[in-house]
């Protein structure tokens, strides 16, 4: 990050404040959700019903097809070659060997790369994506280990691997900064995120702490994970004439358009984004490298590419979250009331790019306390750019807060899950505002309830079953309702009676044409063999990122405002014959496939009347959303109580879990079926954390020692127990369809429940993941 | 489907009922046959190196990773994949139960565990044991739960659609055997 960068940061920081306290303090009904979506009143059943996934016959007949299965005429196949140093430059590089090998087109490095801008770094613009902001390929410095230095393309992928064994490169190496202690003793800088210092304070925590009958103080340690979508990264682009098609495994379609149109410097409209399926992204799949060196490839060699990293080049060129090192600190009464909570610690971030995992989020909003304070340091290293993955904060800080609310409940002599639910907050701790929606306690009650919370054995290492200490722990999952600017989509009814809605959203696995076609179905009062939703190419409308959990919010709001317009065109339309004639788009709704007076529903008549007597084939109405101020106005999060069972080999150490159940607090859910799923899925990958995921960096050089899924260790069948999943259903009546984000919460307070269980099982309080059983022993 | 119970020619590699050449470049993994040369895509890459089950294929009824096998070994051998599951009828069954208990999110590791399951089923039935088989002189196996666990454990899954995926083959096999 340049100065610049940063002080431009800071001035929409400041800028950003003023705006927010403006719109907490207006009124309810000039908010996005003042009025809350009418879906949230009308149940026709469509929302909330367990549909299958729509493109599940694709999916189980390996139909679906992803980036790297675009074939197309007369391409060649990229392959890479890595940096083995982590600073300096390249001193020599043979390419000869390479050039003549079987097969090879080109020899693309630094020498003979187009010239192009570097990537716009994500979030310092709009629509900017770029995992870092480095020069690629334009000259010879080399910035981490693992940096790409040179892209072969050949007939064959066989042909491209072998020609980049051929290539010879030495390197000048510099001294570089890879060690957190050394970059720590040389002195912390504050971090920031979307512009803000990640820091905040109310009433004076340290004295508070200091002066607290009951002290918990602990230091708590994450490790690096990667995201390891079982798809590895990959693009298949072309050139036509100045235009760049890019059929590409992405998150941020749109983003990625308008970010390659700056990289090369050519318009938006001339890049053409296409994802219609994605083998799992969870944070990783935005704009890296590999789509640059092979459009630029492309280009260079006249011919189409397709560039599908291997695992390892994964591990080399795409980031993973980063490490963390936390204190948390929490100051109680002897009745377990908190005075004084403190999150503080270190989360190191590359020098091309500017993400301190944000740990501190999660305690902003879970607990109630006159003193708190949050602070986030940083150092910059010299490594691969870090980025964000599945709950970028919560996932790691929930294991500091949730780890020492446990220690603080054993410390108390109270119940874990009753200190939760005394320390509830009636409004936002730190900013104030209202909630939106919170039924944590209930869903904390209801949880304990079918997990059997009450068998649970307060003693630690108390309960054994054979050679295996058994014992049962619990946490808090928490995740924010977000929305981000920039959402619209199209709505077409066609004369046949149905409709296409259209929108560059994403399909990662969370089931988002199946839920939106439920969504749009009950929306327009149709059925959903009528409704078509389109997605997944950046030719369509909308600036819609598949992150923060936000895509469900942005697409609600988006078609929620197309479906506004579509009502007036259709008015217009229907003219003074229709039984409509004289009513305002406010008094009608769409129901029965066709507009009707909203207390008069005998006033209908269906779209394919207003289309055939107004001679129209179709109608195509495209909506902004609007911005999304309700954030602002009102503090919007979701919630889950977390219960764990543990096993622990007292002879090995060996963990196993043997139960765990999610009991959530998300508002509204639209499809079960899919929901289960996501909420599974996300507290599978945080028993990962848990229990075995770490990114090995090797502090000497800065070199990832485990890129392969044999080395770095993911849950597999026999790891995953039955996982238990049931929710509040309490619909958010601030959030479209009163419903909020799911795709990250999952993933939050599983590191703790676990550790947690673990202590239960053991006495043994582990707070350094992963929880290997080498910390047991 | 129908199986071409004719062996398969000397030269060629029978997919799915049709015999292909094999590769002129020996390099060529039977993975890169199927997905680059034949257009074949269903079979996955996911890691390239026997670590993820993505590439999981049967030959000749046995399930390997076709991505650490080359073309060539495969000559006169019949391969299955999950293009060659489903009939004209329908879907396969194990097919139709993924969908039905959402064995699955992205879809990119489906056509690994289902042909791998497939193998698997197999496998309990000729009495191959695995590490939680109790009795491993047994004729037949049963399907259990951890049993399936233990031996789909080669076939890994990020989005987390584990429950899914193993209910699923409980329902096509575990069910199908009680």
């Amino acid at each position: 990050m340049s100065i610049v960068n940063e002080a431009k940061q800071a001035v929409r920081g400041a800028a950003m404040d003023v705006m927010e306290k403006a719109v907490a303090l207006a009124p309810d009904s000039w908010m996005p959700g003042g009025e809350p979506d009418p879906l949230i009143r009308a149940r026709h059943g469509s929302i909330g019903a367990s549909i299958p996934r729509i493109d599940g016959p694709l999916k189980v007949r390996g139909a679906a097809r992803f980036a790297a299965e675009f074939a197309l005429d007369g391409m060649l196949y990229a392959a890479l070659m890595f940096s083995t140093v982590p600073k300096g430059r390249i001193a020599t590089l043979d390419t000869a060997a390479a050039e003549a090998a079987p097969g090879v087109a080109l020899v693309m490095t630094h020498r003979n790369a187009p010239r192009m801008k570097p990537m716009p770094l994500f979030m310092t613009a709009e629509k900017a994506d770029g995992g870092d902001n480095l020069p690629i390929m334009q000259d010879d410095r080399i910035h981490w280990n693992g940096q790409p230095i040179a892209v072969v393309l050949a007939d064959t992928q066989e042909q491209a691997d072998h020609a980049v064994s051929l290539i010879s490169v030495t390197y000048e190496a510099e001294a570089a900064l890879t060690s957190l202690a050394t970059a720590k003793a040389k002195g912390t800088e504050p971090g920031l995120f979307l512009g803000q210092p990640l820091k905040a304070e109310k009433g004076d925590a340290d004295a508070a702490f200091v002066n607290a009958p009951v002290r918990v103080d602990r230091r708590y340690s994450t490790p690096r994970h990667n995201h390891n979508a079982i798809e590895p990264h990959a693009a298949t682009v072309a050139w036509q004439g100045d235009k760049l098609i890019v059929h590409d495994a992405s998150q941020a379609v749109q983003h990625t358009a308008w970010s390659l149109g700056d990289v090369f410097g050519i318009a938006e409209e001339q890049v053409h984004v296409t994802s219609p399926f994605v083998g799992g992204g969870f944070g990783g799949k935005c704009l890296w490298q590999h789509q640059v060196l092979g459009a630029a490839a492309s280009k260079l060699a006249g011919r189409p590419v397709r560039i599908a990293l291997s695992r390892e080049g994964v591990y080399r060129m795409i980031g993973g979250r980063t490490l963390t090192e936390q204190r948390f600190a929490i100051g109680a009464e002897p009745d377990g009331r908190f005075v004084a909570l403190i999150h503080t610690g270190v989360a190191p971030t590359s020098r091309q790019n500017a993400f301190p995992e944000p740990f501190i989020l999660p305690t902003m909003s879970s607990y109630g306390s006159p003193n708190i304070k949050l602070d986030v340091e940083t150092v910059h290293l010299d490594m691969l750019a870090n980025t964000f993955m599945r709950a970028p904060g919560e996932s790691v800080g929930t294991f500091a807060m949730e780890s020492a609310i446990d220690e603080m409940a054993v410390a108390l002599g109270i119940d874990p899950v009753e200190l939760r639910i005394l320390n509830q907050p009636t409004e936002d701790p730190l900013k104030g505002t209202p909630f939106s929606s919170r039924h944590i306690a209930e869903a904390w009650r209801a949880g304990a309830e079918r997990f059997g919370w009450s068998q649970r054995n307060p003693t630690a290492a108390s309960m054994r079953d054979g050679e295996w200490l058994v014992g049962m722990g619990c946490a808090t999952a928490t995740y924010p309702y977000h929305r981000m600017p920039g959402g619209a989509a199209r709505i077409t009814l066609t004369r046949d009676g149905g409709a296409r809605v259209e929108i560059a959203a994403h399909e990662m696995g969370m089931g988002t044409a199946t839920a939106h076609t439920q969504v749009a179905a009950e929306r327009l009062g149709l059925s959903r063999d009528q409704v078509t939703f389109a997605y997944g190419d950046s030719t369509l409308p909308g600036v819609v990122l598949a992150g923060g959990s936000q895509q469900t919010a942005s697409i609600g709001a988006s078609v929620i405002a197309a479906h506004h317009g579509l009502i007036k065109e259709l008015l217009k339309l229907a003219g003074n014959d229709s039984p409509l004639a004289g009513l305002s788009a406010d008094e009608v709704g769409t129901v029965n496939g066709g507009l009707a007076k909203l207390d008069d529903p005998s006033r209908h008549e269906s779209y394919v009347s207003i289309l055939t007597r107004s001679g129209r084939d179709h109608v195509a109405v495209e909506g902004s959303a609007s911005a999304p101020l309700e954030t602002m106005h009102w503090s919007m999060h979701s919630f889950g109580a977390l219960f764990c069972e543990v096993g622990v080999n007292s002879v090995t150490g060996e963990i196993r879990v043997r139960r765990f159940l999610g009991s959530y607090d998300c508002g509204r859910i639209l499809n079960p079926k899919t929901a289960a799923s996501q909420f599974r899925g996300g507290i599978i990958m945080g028993l990962g954390l848990a229990l075995m995921e770490e990114t090995q960096f090797d502090e000497r050089n800065g070199r990832v020692m485990n890129p392969s899924l044999s080395d770095y260790h993911v849950p597999v069948h026999l790891d995953v127990p039955e996982i238990d999943v049931i929710w509040t259903d309490i619909p958010d009546p601030r959030a479209p369809m009163g419903a909020r984000g799911i795709g990250e919460i999952g993933i939050t307070g599983v590191g703790a429940a676990v550790a947690n269980a673990v202590f239960n099982a053991t006495g043994k309080r582990i707070r350094d993941l992963p929880l290997t059983l080498d910390k047991l022993m | 489907m129908t199986a071409d119970r004719t062996a398969a020619p000397a030269a060629a590699i029978r997919i799915n009922g049709v015999d292909y050449p094999v590769p002129a470049d020996p390099r060529v993994s039977l993975l890169d046959l199927l997905r680059e040369t034949l257009n074949l895509h269903g079979t996955k890459k996911g890691c390239n190196q026997g670590a993820c089950g993505a590439c999981t294929v049967l030959v000749d009824g046995e399930r390997i990773v076709s991505c650490l096998s080359l073309a060539v070994q495969h000559a006169g051998r019949s391969v299955t994949t999950i293009e060659g599951l489903a009939s004209e009828a329908g879907l396969h069954p194990l097919q139709q139960a993924f969908i039905e208990h959402d064995g699955f999110q992205c879809g990119y590791c489906t056509p690994g565990q289902i042909c791998s399951a497939i193998g698997m089923a197999s496998e309990l039935q000729r009495g191959v044991p695995s590490h939680v088989t109790p009795d491993l002189a047994a004729d037949h196996i049963a399907p259990t739960h951890d049993e399936i666990r233990e031996r789909m454990s080669g076939n890994l899954c990020r989005c987390g659609a584990h429950n899914g995926i193993i209910a699923a083959i409980r329902g096509t096999y575990a069910e199908a055997a009680e």
